[in-house]
């Protein structure tokens, strides 16, 4: 569980970049952070493992205050993925960067053994074990930077910006991934722009801007709200402006994903028919 | 990186941002050599006070006590080494005149800090790659020295994130023994290194689809030329670098001690 309590973050060249956020995350849930570019969604996501402390304000994960402790200890449960994977990777294989955060959490070699070969099968990545990371393509290095994270299996994940340079095939494996993960009663936090990933996992969401919390809520409330997401400059769903448009024929505007339209559509015109 | 700080230029205007680097290269020069000439402690503070006024007229003073700050590390460095070789090599006996020595030794490191560091806080890399292209350096090497300086701050930066990547997994680089501390920066550096190269390359890829060399002779939007201020400048310079070489050969320079003797 992490909990921000109204936490005030300046960086030292004087910029604000959280103004009294306040925020809780409970076990399993799944949020999605959005909002414009400068917002603060990345700074407040590095709260949650302490790699910023709060200005003002605290922080407390698990029970345990952010100032009080270690990077590392809190990052036992918090397991955070960077936007970049080049900002990480090192290792001259897959295999040995993946061993790098197990080796200095102090796991014994077998297990390190173990969690290797299940976040490489979990990824998809079996194959290049072996291979140099450098060697890889940027969707693939990115899964190689999740899967070093997801080695050691902490109850927290933040993601940030995971879609960015995968392809639609990928970002639908990593949704079934976060619904697999949501099954065992993990907490997935990600920071996207990516509206169109939001909409399909209909997440809590949490919308940021200058530094605030203007909405926090069910993913289908928020994403279906053409005002309070313009507050953010963020964009409707593609299919959700679809049926904001066909509101004359009857149709429900709070319309998410494909699926749920596509049922919508067909009872409207079977019904239309049998008129 | 506070350091470097003090070296980074940030984009104001005042009337020493806007004086042609190359004459104040040349001035900083001139410090530079009248700096080297003295190692009495009156001519090099007369040297660091003259600074001041260049500080204050491009208001600069945070980022330039910053610098000093960044260089009182090396300064003491400077002074205890001087201290101890003076010591050690005059049969365990410590004279004022030799602490009056090391102070001015480290004086001078201070002024000749000073002088670089208000001249890059106040020139911008485009600026002086422009000056170095106007005193005939080849293009490409004044461009690979602008880049060079621009992407310092970047860099540095880049530094900090990986830094945050790594800790992110549990790598705590103030533990360990002395060499499994220096170990602990290879997954920092390697990384780093990494991204410098592939950016490099990117930006090797972008110049070249810009027509980066299509012309042996480029032409320039901006081009220097001398203001009043600039030889305004000039004449400080040459007037101190004649009143040093002078002093230096013909009036002989006493010491504190001597002045507090007397």
């Amino acid at each position: 569980m992490i909990e921000v309590e109204k936490v005030h973050f300046i960086y030292p060249n004087g910029i604000e970049a959280l103004n009294g956020v306040s925020l809780t995350i409970r076990d399993g849930d799944f949020v999605a952070i959005m909002g414009q570019n400068g917002a603060g969604k990345t700074t407040l996501i590095k709260h949650f493992n302490g790699l910023l402390k709060p200005t003002k304000g605290v922080v407390r994960v698990n029970g345990v205050e952010t100032t009080k402790t270690s990077v590392a200890a809190l990052a036992r449960n918090v397991g955070f993925v960077f936007q970049n994977p080049d900002h990480q990777l090192f290792s001259e294989t897959v295999e040995e960067e993946i061993a790098f955060a197990l080796k200095n959490f102090g796991f014994d070699t077998e297990v390190i053994e173990k969690r290797i070969s299940w976040a490489l099968n979990l990824l998809g990545l079996e194959q290049y074990r072996k291979t140099s990371p450098f060697l890889l393509s940027g969707g693939e290095r990115k899964r190689v930077a999740l899967a070093s994270v997801l080695a050691w299996d902490p109850q927290t994940l933040v993601l940030d910006e995971p879609t960015i340079g995968q392809d639609y095939q990928q970002k639908e494996k990593l949704r079934q991934f976060i619904v697999q993960m949501q099954a065992q009663g993990k907490t997935v936090v990600i920071v996207t722009h990516d509206v169109e990933f939001v909409a399909e996992c209909n997440p809590r969401v949490v919308l940021m801007k200058d530094g605030k919390i203007v909405a926090d809520g069910e993913g289908r409330a928020i994403l279906t709200d053409p005002e309070v997401l313009a507050q953010s400059s963020v964009v409707l769903p593609q299919i959700t402006q679809v049926f904001m448009r066909l509101t004359p024929l009857g149709l429900p505007r709070n319309v998410l994903d494909v699926y749920e339209a596509k049922e919508i559509l067909l009872k409207h015109w079977r019904r239309s028919e049998r008129k | 990186m506070s350091v470097f700080d003090g070296l980074k230029f940030r984009k104001v205007s005042s009337p020493i941002h806007n004086l042609d680097p190359r004459i104040k290269f040349i001035y900083v020069c001139a410090v530079f050599v009248a700096a080297i000439l003295f190692g009495e402690i009156l001519p090099l503070a007369a040297l660091f006070l003259m600074q001041i006024p260049f500080v204050l007229i491009a208001d600069v003073p945070k980022e330039w006590l910053h610098s000093l700050r960044g260089a009182a590390f090396l300064a003491t460095f400077i002074f205890l080494i001087n201290i101890a070789t003076s010591f050690f090599t005059s049969n365990y006996v410590l004279t004022t005149a030799a602490v009056e020595n090391a102070a001015a030794l480290t004086l001078r490191f201070i002024v000749l800090v000073e002088a670089f560091s208000v001249f890059f806080l106040t020139t911008s890399p485009d600026h002086l790659g422009l000056a170095l292209e106007e005193s005939r350096v080849p293009y490409e090497f004044a461009f690979a020295f602008t880049t060079a300086v621009r992407f310092v701050p970047v860099l540095a930066e880049e530094a900090h994130t990986i830094m945050d990547a790594q800790k992110a997994r549990g790598l705590e680089l103030e533990k360990g023994s002395f060499m499994k501390r220096i170990r602990n920066y290879i997954p920092i550096l390697i990384p780093l290194i990494v991204s410098a190269i592939r950016r490099s390359l990117e930006l090797a890829e972008a110049m070249e689809s810009r027509a980066w060399g299509a012309t042996k002779k480029r032409t320039n939007l901006y081009s220097l030329n001398l203001h009043k201020g600039d030889f305004i400048l000039l004449a400080i310079t040459v007037t101190v670098l004649a009143v040093a070489i002078y002093v230096r050969l013909y009036v002989p320079m006493p010491t504190l001690t001597q002045l507090i003797r007397m």
